[in-house]
């Protein structure tokens, strides 16, 4: 599928990306979390459907530590939704689509 | 889209809908699997598992779902992912809608939805998720490095992932509400063994406190004195609830818990419609047990389908 769709960030890119004029969904991850790979598909499949309107993106929390630490994570998956840089919500855990579109949509 | 009818549909991709899967494939059934996460179910919220046989050393619970899916799709295994959120079963032809709108049928179904972690039902719980409460040591432990954390429960879960925490936090307070642990003699021993873990006994959580993550939690004795704790986390492991939101209830006589009885050859009450796993009314839930569980609902389904023929 459009795994593709969902690129990968960096601590190093991280403020360039959330500040753009795109409202801006990340996936924060680990490879040794099931929950992430759980929830994977769903994510996959929004970054299809809100192509163009909503960047998702993911983060890797062990290879990026920085970011994590600064918006106080301490569970994953979790996703933050950015609007202009400004973190609107988020959610926590392996939840289903209907509760992620909940969240895309308070940034459209 | 593809075929809509399936003589089985197998629903929920973990150790007991694979397992079916793996029988299903093999035997040449007509058949469909449906998950709705990714497949593993459960085993994949833990990080190692030590009893489950033929491998001598343990194994990660990602891997052993890896494993059984792949021995599955040797066999070609049919299958989707799609959440259900209904199912119709009053007609010998059951019916399944999807959260797409889409809906399917099957002669026969086999519900392996398992279960979920059993939340606390306190106080600051639900706001606290993810800035400090937890139900899956696994994938949050190594947030905690150096911190003091705290377990809740008493049985095998608990003590497991209390030991693990310990690789990551500094302390790891165990809180249970009885005077002994539920867990298994090796675990109990391990844990009693382990210097990082202490106990509080006869005491349950009554809050969890903090603002932007959990600061403390509010703790009620047995003999009715309160005390706070501060922590850092605190992971909630005292058992599981059923994933049963799609099942009609009533026509299944689901359990005081809404887990689903079944016969000895998994059969429900329902003609033509099997449970297997952590969904069934029963004591043991382990992935042995799922496992078998759904390779006796295949044998199960094989015979429906042949007298419905
Ligand atoms: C932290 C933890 C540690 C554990 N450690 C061990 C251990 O060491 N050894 C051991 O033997 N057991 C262990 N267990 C128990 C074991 O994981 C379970 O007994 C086993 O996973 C049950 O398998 P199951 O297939 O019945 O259900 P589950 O594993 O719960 O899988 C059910 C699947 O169905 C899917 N599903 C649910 N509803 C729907 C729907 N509407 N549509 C589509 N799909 C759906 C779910 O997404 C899930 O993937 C542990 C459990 C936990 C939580």
């Amino acid at each position: 599928m459009a795994s593709d769709k969902v690129k990968d960030v960096s601590d190093a890119d991280f403020e360039s990306i959330i500040s753009s004029d795109t409202p801006c969904l990340v996936d924060f991850w680990a490879p040794w979390c099931g929950p992430c790979k759980a929830i994977g598909p769903v994510v996959e499949a929004l970054a299809d459907e809100y192509d163009g309107k909503v960047s998702i993106v993911k983060m890797n929390v062990d290879d990026n530590p920085a970011t994590p630490g600064k918006f106080g994570i301490r569970a994953i998956p979790t996703l933050i939704l950015f609007k202009s840089g400004e973190k609107v919500d988020q959610v926590t855990g392996a939840v289903g689509k209907a509760q992620l579109i909940e969240l895309i949509e308070k940034a459209l | 889209m593809a075929n809509t009818h399936h003589n089985l549909i197998i629903l929920g991709g973990g150790p007991a809908g694979l397992t079916a899967g793996l029988y299903a494939a093999r035997a040449r059934m007509d058949h469909l699997l449906i998950e709705k996460g990714a497949e593993g179910g459960q085993i994949l919220l833990t990080d190692w598992i030590d009893n489950y046989p033929g491998f001598p050393d343990g194994i990660s619970g990602f891997e052993l779902a890896e494993k059984i899916l792949a021995q599955a799709k040797r066999f070609d295994l049919n299958s989707m992912f799609a959440n259900v959120t209904s199912i119709e079963l009053s007609e010998t032809v059951k019916r399944l809608e999807l959260d797409n709108g889409d809906s399917l049928s099957c002669d026969c179904l086999i519900i392996c939805t398992g279960a979920r972690p059993r939340p606390l039902g306190v106080p600051g719980e639900k706001e606290l998720t993810g800035k400090g409460v937890s139900y899956c040591a696994t994938c949050d432990a190594p947030f905690y490095r150096n911190m003091h954390v705290a377990v809740v429960g008493g049985g095998n879960t608990a003590i497991q992932e209390a030991a693990h925490l310990t690789k990551f936090a500094d302390k790891v307070t165990v809180i249970h509400r009885r005077d002994e642990l539920r867990a298994t003699k090796i675990l109990q021993e391990k844990a009693f063994a382990n210097p990082k873990i202490d106990f509080i006994w006869n005491t349950t959580v009554t809050e969890i406190i903090g603002t932007d993550g959990v600061e403390k939690l509010q703790l009620l004795n047995r003999d009715q004195t309160t005390s706070e704790l501060s922590v850092d986390g605190i992971f909630v492991l005292i058992g599981v609830l059923p994933n049963n939101d799609m099942l009609p209830l009533d026509v299944l006589k689901a359990d005081e818990g809404g887990f689903i009885p079944t016969d000895q050859e998994t059969r429900t009450v329902v003609p033509g419609v099997m449970a297997a796993g952590d969904i069934r009314s029963k004591e043991v839930r382990q992935v042995i047990n799922a496992a078998g569980e759904g390779a006796t609902a295949v044998l199960a389904a094989e015979q429906y389908l042949t007298n419905l023929s």
